[in-house]
Order: structure tokens, then C-alpha cells, then sequence
């Protein structure tokens, strides 16, 4: 036993001595979440909206007002021609210029009705629909509120009740994510490279012939990286909880047991990248490839599965962190317990056991 | 010069006889973009939405018909029980229940005032957002198509509007346009930055360094060598990368060939340099990757690949001023899909230019062939 | 005979913050002999090898290497020297004539010459059928004189090698040695830093080094008479047996 606490205590000098990388392995999570929670922002900003107004009605001066008065619109500008809008869109002057017909005001009683037309800087198309909705949104409630002052149909209230996240916070969906994706990372990776590292400069066989077993040495050496992570996991929830604001609605401790089960199955599928791997460089390469980028996609974190083509959405049933995130959401936001989560815990136990073994297997045929 | 040439043949010759290399540089393209550009889209589709109908009535059932007809939703059925709303949200079954309350009709049809509960999973903001309003405009329509067919108390005239858009630059708002660019950034990038730096530590560590710090050759042409081969793989990457966008995504490309490579020329140039830069600074691989990985996920989630730079806070877009990958993901996006020549982004490549000549200097001044 | 000094040291000291690798080192090497730097691990004798290759500033001192001086004139000093590392640092991808092609041409030679060269070594090692294979498929012995052949190839004025024979068995290392005879009998100086005690007795003169510093430097006979031993351990236990002391 005192061997292997001499053999883990090298492991943690090797780590801890050098400073910048564990720096950076300590950075990189909170970097990422502020990032996301301060600058990636898919909600809609200082838009800069032109008018186009050819009837220059009392109608139109009011969806005029009515736009600009809103927190997240401005109107900066008036033009007198497509021309002019067209070169303001080229300027990136404007994300918007709404047009008014010249009979406006006139045709709002007619049939048809007055004909509004938004241009919209589709470059980036995700931000023109969310502008274009809300724009269209406004128009429709200011011509829903001048037929109430009539007696005419009665328009009925839509109430939207926001369950689990009243203020539509972005946090709640990239705290968890963020989370998954870095323990992933740094677990899988880091490990699977340390582990690789001693093969390629050959002091793997000098340890092989040491009195350690293979378990130790593997366990020696993943085991600082399982501390890290768990740091890691923990100054996620607490930047998320104290600069964002996302709540931890269920028990606790079933959340770190989680976040304990998703560290073993990342450390499992380290493990078992570095049993097939030879060089570093190849290690690092999957683990970007086979794990990140899966995870950061395939896995709900950013884009909803939903929307995904099928067979996109059949892969993401084999991706970890979907499972992960499913109950990170569910303890968190939605006060979940064991009851609600024991399906995919149990597939993350599942993936655990299968890496495990897969890793013994290798590493019984490959040392041979 | 004769010895440029003689690293310059080592190097490819090592580029292309390692094999796990090989793939990397060639099936990266084509795996980032497929899956890639599939997978990203914030758009609503096929969003599982239910609605407990309490009133089944004429209205009520206009009101459902159009949801089911709208492709951003998918119908789930609705059951009249109290726990079905919380459950079907909790266990994600559906991402809002809409809910008829009984009386519908008649309160409409007699001007009382008529309500109707949407409750929405709300965990992923943007899209609970896009439902409401879908949702809203949804049934604005139904009442208004139904009022067209039955008869609805119309004593005072109608104003109604028609509001259409048209998208410029992205007619269909086609996301995979927008991504793609993204997506090639990142894989200029990563050939740029990553390879370059994982090459030139690996004769670091492997002790080769020194065979060449020893020797006459001087370290302007000792960098060439590991320049020019990842500056020309990248750019054939990215050409790569935008055929496949072309053939399989319609990937419109408005602007100049040469503009495009003169920009990416550019870029490289500073991603490559940076590569070099923190290179010089590390020992092992680890410490090489972690700082690159680092500053990488930085720059890129800060450059507007998701979202567009201008939706950030000020603070931020003013660190984008020293960010490369921001002036070349707006390029690239600018020059395909605006068709916008070199005086148009003549800005960015001013920037890009100052930016990579000053870390490619530094690059280089920093490299010490005695220690 | 005429004796040309090729390496001159005066008071040469390099420190690593605190701690001194080496200590005030004085010595001068001929052209032409095989001069040895022999000493323990961690004596300090890779650093000075370094300086004297232009791979690392010397704190203080005075040195020229092949005439010219290791503070302003380095690159002038790495067009006339060789050097092996103690990792052999030969590209493991690359098979021998790939690798010979590679580092000859960074030394300016013509490409028609390293061709006639190239093929006269490997028929000259008798490895003619091994000249495409891959160094990372040579075993180690092989590696390692090639790596000395690759040192040599663009002749130059002297060779610095750095624990050229470690981890290699009695017998490669007798015919390492051959080839350094060899080298040495064509006209080049051969600067070369081991821990193996026998190999003394093959240098013309030896410094042995201990703790940062020169503790006696002389002809392996005249060390053995000094200090009035038979052979090289003896020498060298007694010196350090002197300091403990």
C-alpha cells in the first residue's frame, strides 16, 4: 500500500508542478461559463432598425414608436428608397428595415389588410427569425389592441406560464452542459494522455516490472485527474449558482453522485483510449473527436436533438453526456430524485462497466 | 535557397508517411461539415408540443388543426387529468401544454374576455421563447381564419396587417449557411494552430531539435519549413471543405476565389504563428495543448460562431479586436454570402495582417536556437 | 609534432540559478586526438558539451571552439562541428538514406556527393539492404552508429559527442569505438563525454569530472601514474574518495 501512496504521490507532483497547465485546467471551466453566461448571447440586443415608410401615416408613426420604445429594438434610421436600405444593409448599418406600404393606413380596413414588409440581415439567419418574430409580434399586438378599442372580435389572452426557468436564463441550459463537456474532456483526455505518455517514452515497461500491478499504476495515474474534476464539477455548480443564479432545486448529493458516476464512465472511456492508442498526438485526437465534439453537439447542450436529422438522433443515444444532461436538468431545475433519473443512470452505469471491461480486455491481450 | 528545400522535402515527406496524421488532415473536413452542419440548428421543428382541449368545440378544434398543421410542432395527445401537465413537462414528453379551457367558444362568441394557459419547458430559454410566440401567432391565425368561415360578432371594422419578410443574403435562412463558415474557421484553425505546434514540440521532445540548433541552419529557415506545409494544407483544407459545403449544402459562394484565399492566406499565417509562439514557450506536449486548447476555445466562442458578435456586451467586442479568428469568420461569412470583394473587407484584413506579423515576429524572435 | 589547440577553456562556468553545473573548467583540446570529458551523472559534463556546441550560453568564461569564439560567432562554430545527443536524434520516420540525405543537406553538401556518399557508408557498415527501412525499425546498437555516421558525414573540423554508448552492449561499443579510431585517424577531433570507465583508456587525453569541476586532466597513463593506480577505476575512486574526504 505504501507503494502505491508512493506511486500516486509522483503522479500529483508531476501535475501540480506544472503550474501552467494546471492553471489552465482549472481556468477552463470557469472561463467557459462566463463566456457563455456574459458573451454568447442568442437573445436579441440593440437591434438597429430602419424605416422605410411610404405612407407616412399616423398608423405607421405608431408601430413606429412602438418598436423603438421597446428595450431590445432602436430605430436609428429613416430611408427614402430600397436603394438607401439595401446600402445600409451592406454597411451592416442595420439588422432591419421595416417597410410600410404607401396606402397603409388606408388598406388596414380593406380585405387584405395593410401590407407591412421586414428586411431582415439573414447572414445570420438564427437572429433574423428571432428579430423577425418579435417585430412581427409587435405589429400584431398593437393592431390586436387598436381592434379592442372597437368592439370587434374579441382576442383572447394567451398566457405563457415558463416552467422551471421564469426569466428564459441561458444559464440553465449551459451551466449543465458546460459541466459535462469539461469533465469529459478533462477527465477522458487527460487521463487517456497521461497513461499514453508513459508508453511512448517507455518508462511504462520499467513500472510494468515494478512490484505496482496494472491496477495500481492505472489507478495511480488517474486518480489526481478524478480530484481534478470533481474541484472542476464543483466550481461549475458554484459559478452557476452564485454569478448566474441557477438553482439546485434537488438534493445535492445526488448530484455529485451523478457528477461522480459521469467522472468514472469519462476516466473509463480514458482508460480505454489510452489501451489503444500508441502516441500521445492520436490521444488527444480521439479523445477531441470521439468525445468532444460529440458531446457538444449530439448531446442537447447546445443544439436541441429534436431538431436534428435522424440519423443524427439515433447516434446521440450512444453519446454520455445526453444521458448526463438529462439528469443534471432533471436534480437541478426540476427537483428531480432517483425515481425520475434511474433510467439513464443506469445507462451511464451500463457505459461505465462496458468501458471497463473493454479496457481489461485490451490491456490483458496487448501487455501479453 | 537549396537548404529550404531540403526541409522543406523532410517535412512533407513526415507529414505524409504518418499515418495517423493522414486521415486527420483529409476525412476532418468531410466528418466537421456532415455532421456538423446537420447538428446545428436553432430553428423550431418538430417541437413535441400537447394541448388538453376542454371545451371541444368548433373553435377549439380550429385551434388544433393548425397546430397540427405547423411543421414547428408535433401533436402529442392531450390527457385530461391535473398531474398531466407537470409529468409530460418533467419527463420531457413535450415542451408545452397548451391548455383550451372549457368555455371557450361561448365566451368568445359572446365578448366576454378568453384565455388560453401555454406552460412551456422553459430550461432552454431561446427555444421556449420561439414556442410562445409561434404559438401566439398560431392562434391568432385560427381565430382569424375561423372567424372568416363562422360568424363572430364583427360590429366595428377589422384592421388587419399582413406582415411578410424577406431575408436578404439568406433567402431560405438556411442555418447550415451560416454554420459552414464557422465550421471551416475552426478547421483552418485547428491545421493552423494545433498541428503546426504538435509538430514542432514533438522534435522537441523527441531530442531532434537539438540535431538542428546544433547545425548551421538558421532559424528563419528552420520555421519556414515548419510554416509553409501546414499553410498549404490549410488552405487545400478549406478548399476542401467549402467544395463538399458547395456540392452537398448548396453553399453559397458569392464573393472571389482569390479574395477568399487571400484572407485565409492571411489567417493562417497568424494561426500558424501562434502555434509557433506558444511552442516556444512549453516543453511537452501537454503544456502545448492545454494553452492552445485554452486560448482556441476562447477565440473561437468569442468570434461569433453561434451567435453573431454584435449581440455581445461591449467589453467583449472590444477583446475581439485582437481576436484573429473573429475578423476571419466575419470574412469568410462576408465574402460567401455577401459576395463582398477586397475593399469591402479591407478592415478585416488590415487587422489580421497587423495581428499575425506581430505574433509571427514574436514567434519567431522568441524561438532561441541557443537556450 | 606540431600541436594545434581547437578548443581553448578558460574559467568556464555555467549556473542554473544557485546551483553550479559547472565550475571555473580550464582545459585545451588538440586537433586531432580524442579527447574524453569521463565522469559520474549529474558531474556537469552534458552542460559543457552544450556551451562548447553552441546549444546553451555560458555563464562566464572564455571559450573558442575551432578558432572562433562561443558568445559571437556560434553559427560560424556549428558550420564546422558535429554532434551526437545522448538520444541519437535521428527521425524516427525516416529510413537511413532519408535521414543521411536530410542532415548532409542542411550542411550544404551537393546532392550528387551524398548519393556517392551515402551508398559508399552503408556498403562501408554493410547495411546496404537496410537503407530504406525506418530508424524506429533499427535496433538500438545500429541507431546509434549511424547517428555517429550522420555526425561525421559533412566532415567536419571536430565532433562533440554526449554519452554516444549508453544502454548498448560491450561488443557495439568496441565497434563504436573503432569507428571513432577511424574518424580520428581521417583528421577529425573528437570530443567525447562518457560514464563507462574502460572507454578512458581509448582517449588520447581525459578530464575527469566531479561535482562541477576538473579534477585532473591528463593521458590515461599519466593519470594512472599520478595517482599511482593500474587502471581508470582506481583513478577515479581515488579522486572522489579524495573529496569526500
Amino acid at each position: 500500500m505504501t507503494r502505491f501512496a508512493g506511486f500516486l504521490h509522483k503522479e500529483f507532483i508531476h501535475i501540480f508542478r506544472d503550474i501552467r497547465t494546471m492553471m489552465i485546467l482549472f481556468a477552463i471551466p470557469v472561463f467557459q461559463i462566463l463566456i457563455f453566461g456574459y458573451v454568447i448571447k442568442n437573445e436579441i440586443q440593440d437591434v438597429k432598425v430602419g424605416i422605410l415608410d411610404f405612407s407616412r401615416s399616423n398608423r405607421s408613426a405608431e408601430i413606429t414608436n412602438r418598436i423603438n420604445a421597446s428595450n431590445d429594438f432602436e430605430v436609428v434610421a429613416r430611408y427614402y428608397s430600397y436603394a438607401e436600405a439595401e446600402e445600409a444593409f451592406r454597411r451592416s448599418e442595420v439588422k432591419e428595415v421595416i417597410v410600410f406600404e404607401a396606402g397603409f393606413s388606408k388598406n388596414l380596413y380593406t380585405h387584405n389588410g395593410g401590407a407591412v414588409q421586414l428586411l431582415l440581415d439573414a447572414s445570420d439567419p438564427n437572429l433574423a427569425n428571432l428579430i423577425g418574430s418579435y417585430t412581427t409580434a409587435t405589429i400584431m399586438r398593437y393592431i390586436s389592441e387598436l381592434n379592442h378599442q372597437g368592439i370587434s372580435i374579441p382576442h383572447p389572452t394567451v398566457e405563457p406560464r415558463m416552467w422551471y426557468n421564469e426569466n428564459l436564463k441561458s444559464a440553465y441550459m449551459f451551466v449543465p452542459g458546460t459541466m459535462a463537456l469539461i469533465l469529459m474532456l478533462i477527465t477522458a483526455m487527460m487521463s487517456s494522455i497521461s497513461i499514453v505518455r508513459e508508453k511512448e517514452t517507455g518508462t511504462m515497461e520499467v513500472l510494468l516490472v515494478s512490484p505496482l500491478n496494472r491496477w495500481q499504476i492505472v489507478f495511480g495515474k488517474v486518480t489526481p485527474y478524478i480530484l481534478i474534476s470533481v474541484v472542476n464539477a464543483c466550481s461549475v455548480i458554484a459559478v452557476g449558482n452564485l454569478v448566474f443564479g441557477v438553482p439546485i432545486h434537488g438534493n445535492i448529493l445526488l448530484l455529485f453522485a451523478e457528477a461522480l458516476l459521469f467522472i468514472l464512465l469519462a476516466l473509463s472511456i480514458g482508460i480505454f483510449i489510452s489501451s489503444v492508442v500508441k502516441t500521445q498526438m492520436m490521444a488527444m485526437f480521439i479523445s477531441m473527436f470521439v468525445l468532444m465534439l460529440p458531446t457538444l453537439l449530439l448531446s442537447g447542450f447546445i443544439f436541441p436533438i429534436e431538431n436534428m436529422p435522424k440519423v443524427l438522433q439515433w447516434l446521440s443515444v450512444i453519446v454520455p453526456a445526453k444521458y448526463f444532461l438529462e439528469i443534471i436538468k432533471m436534480i437541478m431545475l426540476k427537483g428531480g430524485a432517483m425515481a425520475e433519473i434511474w433510467k439513464p443512470t443506469l445507462v451511464l452505469l451500463a457505459m461505465t462497466l462496458f468501458f471497463l471491461g473493454m479496457s481489461i480486455l485490451k490491456f490483458k491481450s496487448r501487455l501479453e | 535557397m537549396r537548404i529550404i528545400i531540403t526541409i522543406l522535402q523532410k517535412e512533407f515527406r513526415q507529414i505524409f508517411r504518418n499515418r495517423t496524421m493522414l486521415p486527420i488532415i483529409f476525412i476532418m473536413p468531410l466528418i466537421q461539415t456532415l455532421v456538423l452542419v446537420y447538428a446545428a440548428t436553432l430553428e423550431l421543428k418538430n417541437a413535441p408540443i400537447a394541448i388538453v382541449d376542454y371545451d371541444d368545440t368548433s373553435i377549439s378544434h380550429e385551434i388544433v388543426s393548425h397546430f397540427d398543421a405547423s411543421p414547428f410542432f408535433r401533436l402529442r395527445a392531450g390527457a385530461y387529468s391535473g398531474q398531466y401537465v407537470a409529468d409530460e413537462l418533467k419527463y420531457n414528453r413535450s415542451k408545452a401544454v397548451i391548455i383550451i379551457p372549457h368555455g371557450f367558444q361561448s365566451r368568445m362568441q359572446s365578448g366576454l374576455p378568453a384565455s388560453i394557459q401555454m406552460n412551456i419547458n422553459a430550461i432552454d430559454g431561446q427555444t421556449a421563447g420561439l414556442i410562445s410566440i409561434y404559438s401566439e401567432q398560431i392562434i391568432g391565425r385560427s381565430l382569424a381564419a375561423y372567424s372568416k368561415i363562422k360568424d363572430l360578432p364583427l360590429s366595428a371594422p377589422t384592421a388587419r396587417v399582413d406582415v411578410s419578410a424577406r431575408y436578404l443574403y439568406n433567402e431560405t435562412l438556411n442555418f447550415k449557411h451560416f454554420m459552414l463558415p464557422g465550421i471551416l474557421t475552426i478547421l483552418v484553425t485547428m491545421i493552423g494552430c494545433f498541428l503546426t505546434a504538435l509538430n514542432l514540440i514533438r522534435e522537441k521532445e523527441m531530442g531532434t531539435i537539438e540535431q538542428i540548433n546544433v547545425s548551421p541552419v538558421g532559424k528563419f529557415q528552420f520555421l519556414i519549413g515548419k510554416i509553409l506545409p501546414f499553410w498549404v494544407i490549410g488552405l487545400f483544407d478549406l478548399a476542401l471543405g467549402i467544395g463538399i459545403g458547395m456540392w452537398l449544402f448548396s453553399l453559397p459562394f458569392a464573393g472571389s476565389v482569390f479574395t477568399l484565399f487571400v484572407l485565409a492566406s492571411v489567417y493562417l499565417f497568424t494561426a500558424i504563428g501562434l502555434g509557433i509562439l506558444v511552442t516556444d514557450f512549453a516543453r511537452t506536449t501537454q503544456q502545448v495543448m492545454f494553452t492552445i486548447f485554452f486560448f482556441f476555445l476562447l477565440f473561437v466562442l468569442m468570434s461569433g460562431i453561434f451567435t453573431s458578435a454584435e449581440s455581445m456586451p461591449h467589453w467583449a467586442q472590444e477583446v475581439n479586436r485582437i481576436n484573429p479568428v473573429y475578423y476571419f469568420m466575419k470574412g469568410i461569412r462576408m465574402i460567401l454570402l455577401k459576395g463582398s470583394g477586397l475593399g469591402d473587407i479591407s478592415n478585416e484584413l488590415l487587422s489580421l495582417g497587423t495581428l499575425g506579423t506581430l505574433v509571427m515576429a514574436i514567434a519567431v524572435w522568441q524561438y532561441r536556437k541557443t537556450s | 609534432m606540431e600541436r594545434e589547440i581547437i578548443i581553448k577553456a578558460e574559467n568556464m562556468v555555467k549556473k542554473f540559478g544557485n546551483f553550479v553545473a559547472n565550475h571555473c573548467l580550464n582545459f585545451e583540446v588538440y586537433r586531432g586526438e580524442i579527447f574524453g570529458f569521463l565522469g559520474a551523472n549529474g558531474a556537469g559534463k552534458t552542460t559543457a558539451i552544450k556551451i562548447l556546441c553552441g546549444l546553451s550560453y555560458p555563464t562566464s568564461g572564455t571559450i573558442s571552439v575551432a578558432g572562433f569564439d562561443v558568445y559571437r560567432q556560434r553559427e560560424q562554430i556549428k558550420r564546422n562541428i558535429g554532434y551526437m545527443s545522448q538520444k541519437f536524434s535521428l527521425y524516427e520516420d525516416l529510413s537511413i538514406r532519408e535521414n543521411i540525405r536530410f542532415f548532409a543537406g542542411i550542411y550544404g553538401l551537393k546532392r550528387d556527393y551524398i548519393r556517392k556518399r551515402t551508398e559508399e557508408l552503408l556498403e562501408e557498415l554493410q547495411i546496404t539492404h537496410l537503407g530504406n527501412e525506418l530508424i524506429a525499425d533499427l535496433p538500438l546498437g545500429w541507431r546509434q552508429k549511424l547517428a555517429f555516421s550522420v555526425a561525421v558525414f559533412h566532415r567536419p573540423q571536430i565532433v562533440f559527442l554526449d554519452e554516444p554508448t549508453s544502454g548498448v552492449d560491450p561488443a557495439t561499443r568496441r565497434q563504436f569505438w573503432d569507428m571513432i579510431n577511424r574518424a580520428a585517424a581521417g583528421g577529425i577531433t573528437v570530443f567525447v563525454t562518457t560514464h563507462y570507465m574502460d572507454e578512458a583508456e581509448y582517449c588520447d587525453r581525459l578530464s575527469i569530472m566531479v561535482d562541477g569541476r576538473i579534477d585532473a586532466l591528463d593521458t590515461p597513463a599519466g593519470l594512472k601514474e599520478q595517482l599511482g593506480v593500474d587502471n581508470i577505476d582506481d583513478v577515479f575512486l581515488k579522486l572522489v574518495r579524495n573529496k569526500t574526504v
